[in-house]
């Protein structure tokens, strides 16, 4: 599969929209304005719905057009049966929540498959960075500070790797934004990868 | 008198938009239209045939040529067909209650406002067995050339949008662009989606529930006690006589105990008493400022709403369950609709709680309905769908155009 990223659509955006087949159904945690949502819906036919507690993001999905449950994913999705969607996206979430690993459990209970990106705290570029100020690691992906960054659960490639391994999922597909390319996920390399998205499943 | 004033001023002001304000849709009237009569009765859910049925209605904004930009709104418990601006034969028909203030949701609805009369035409009617207009228990019951009182038959939720749905076909409209309300109000509005779903484009439903909850129909209960144990009540037979002021009275102050929250009570009133602040006045009549605002909500119910009408309508708010459809069976129910659904709860409704609405989203997620919920923080109450203007405006305003593309 060829993947091309166009005029500010962000890179994670244009690959699951490339990767979610024609009418799926999809959830997304943490959807923001639902842009991406918006697209699915439009232009492929997806039954989608968004979940977000931000009121604001609220608003921009009504906005847009995009059907949102206002719930914190962290406990309002129990009323949702096992498998109900085709895929559940976590796009640069799955760090940012209070228990990743029950939200991990939660996405593959409802989901046939979870799409999951983040910001990749092994990458180079952050650790040059930690090395270099003796500060907590700033970078375009990581732009907070350590009192405002809403990254509570950073992790690395091979982070998420072992806990694969250990959960029994299954990674059906990975990519890595590496220089401003969308290339496949090579373990090796995961250090040249700022952001990362893995496509996983239950094994 | 002079002690209901007193409560009154006690109260926030109120600021009312006047007629002339361009964002005011001005000057309202009334509409009357007979909508069931002997070879056409309305069939009711009791069994019963009803004619003839007479209801009053108004209108505001322009409908397009097509008739597709009609947004019918359904009023709640105490509510009416005066939904906004200023109704310009409140004298001349003896309403004089609405003479110093417009309408129930005048704050919604006008040019530029969330219900934007320069986009939709909205329209509002009394329900069946209400006491503005539409034939109800103080109508004269033509087997008996008397008024019905408790001869009236009981109505349900579904009979009122049966006959809003005559109201809607006599204008001549196939497709509801929205079906809006809130409370009793939402309730109508989701059984519009269950009852006519390829006639419901959209439905927005604030501050309600698939039904009532046993502690809500406690309350009514109460509330219809109060009434029926009136010494002036009469068996309902009570119109050419001495009104059940009294009972009915006590049924709406019950009634606004359960529409505010225990943090807007306590930020309203708190304890302070009335005369000196923060002494009592060693009495029993009214002396905190609570008793006070309960005590004028009651009496200035009085003189406006007939205590049948309260045991109909809150009967009707009882036996409503929108699993009906379902037999029993909400999620089944849901299967029905083909709306778009806005539903919007607040946090500190506790007669109509956030719990009951997601009860109701997640029915209709599990049917892969178009739905979008909304938990708005608010202090409020139940009142919440009246007061919070603010916050209601963008959610509303924003889903009427529906992403742009599909709106108006």
């Amino acid at each position: 599969m060829v993947y091309k990223v166009g005029e500010g659509i962000r890179w994670d955006h244009q690959v699951i929209f490339d990767l979610i087949p024609q009418g799926s159904s999809v959830l997304d945690l943490g959807c923001g304005n639902g842009e991406l949502l918006k697209r699915l819906i439009e232009e492929k036919d997806v039954w989608g719905l968004g979940v977000d507690k931000n009121i604001a993001k609220v608003e921009g999905c009504i906005e847009n057009g995009v059907p949102v449950l206002h719930a914190d994913i962290d406990h309002g999705l129990h009323q949702f049966p096992d498998n109900f969607f085709d895929y559940v996206i976590l796009e640069k979430t799955l760090q940012a929540v209070a228990k990743p690993l029950d939200l991990l459990d939660e996405m593959l209970r409802l989901g046939k498959s979870g799409i999951i990106s983040f910001p990749n705290f092994g990458y180079k570029g952050v650790i040059e960075s930690f090395v270099k100020t003796q500060r907590m690691p700033r970078t375009k992906a990581l732009p907070y500070y350590w009192y405002n960054t809403p990254n509570i659960h950073l992790f690395t490639a091979r982070d998420f790797l072992d806990l694969v391994e250990e959960k029994s999922i299954k990674i059906e597909e990975g990519m890595s934004w590496i220089r401003g390319e969308i290339k496949p996920f090579k373990e090796e390399e995961s250090s040249e990868a700022e952001e990362i998205l893995f496509v996983v499943s239950r094994k | 008198m002079e002690k209901v004033n007193r409560a009154s001023t006690s109260r926030k002001k109120k600021k009312y938009e006047s007629p002339d304000s361009p964002t005011s849709v001005g000057w309202t009237r009334p509409y009357t239209v007979r909508l069931a009569d002997e070879n056409n009765p309305l069939l009711l859910d009791c069994g019963e045939k009803l004619a003839p049925i007479d209801v009053e209605y108004e209108i505001y904004g322009q409908m397009n040529e097509k008739k597709d930009n009609v947004i019918l709104l359904l009023h709640a418990l105490s509510g009416d067909a005066h939904a906004a601006g200023w109704d310009e034969k409140a004298e001349e028909m003896g309403r004089t209650w609405r003479i110093d203030r417009p309408g129930w949701w005048d704050s919604m609805i006008g040019p530029g406002k969330a219900l934007d009369t320069n986009k939709y035409c909205i329209i509002c009617s009394n329900v069946l067995g209400g006491c503005y207009g539409t034939t109800g228990p103080a109508s004269i019951n033509p087997k008996t050339g008397r008024a019905y009182g408790l001869d009236f038959p009981i109505v349900t939720v579904g009979d009122w949008v049966r006959l809003q749905e005559r109201l809607i076909s006599y204008l001549g409209i196939e497709r509801l662009y929205a079906v809006v309300g809130g409370s009793l109000g939402g309730q109508q509005a989701l059984e519009w989606s269950l009852a006519y779903p390829h006639r419901v484009e959209r439905a927005i439903i604030l501050a309600s529930s698939a039904r009532l909850s046993a502690q809500g129909l406690a309350f009514n209960v109460v509330a219809r006690n109060s009434i029926l144990n009136d010494k002036n009540f009469n068996n309902g037979n009570y119109y050419d006589g001495e009104f059940p002021a009294q009972g009915l009275a006590i049924a709406r102050m019950l009634g606004h105990i359960t529409y505010l929250s225990e943090t807007s009570m306590r930020e309203k009133f708190g304890r302070r008493y009335r005369e000196n602040g923060s002494r009592p006045g060693f009495h029993l009549g009214v002396d905190f400022e609570v008793e006070s605002y309960l005590q004028y909500q009651g009496q200035s119910f009085v003189a406006r709403f007939d205590a049948n009408s309260y045991l109909y309508i809150t009967r009707a708010m009882d036996y409503y369950d929108a699993a009906d459809w379902g037999d029993g069976d909400l999620e089944k129910a849901c299967s029905r609709a083909q709306a778009k659904f806005l539903l919007v709860s607040f946090s500190s409704d506790w007669l109509y709680t956030p719990e009951q609405m997601k009860e109701l989203a997640f029915a209709l997620y599990r049917n892969r309905k178009s739905v979008t919920y909304v938990d708005i923080p608010s202090t409020y109450g139940h009142d919440a769908f009246l007061l919070e203007v603010d916050k209601l405006t963008p959610i509303i305003s924003k889903f009427l155009k529906g992403g742009m593309d599909h709106g108006i």
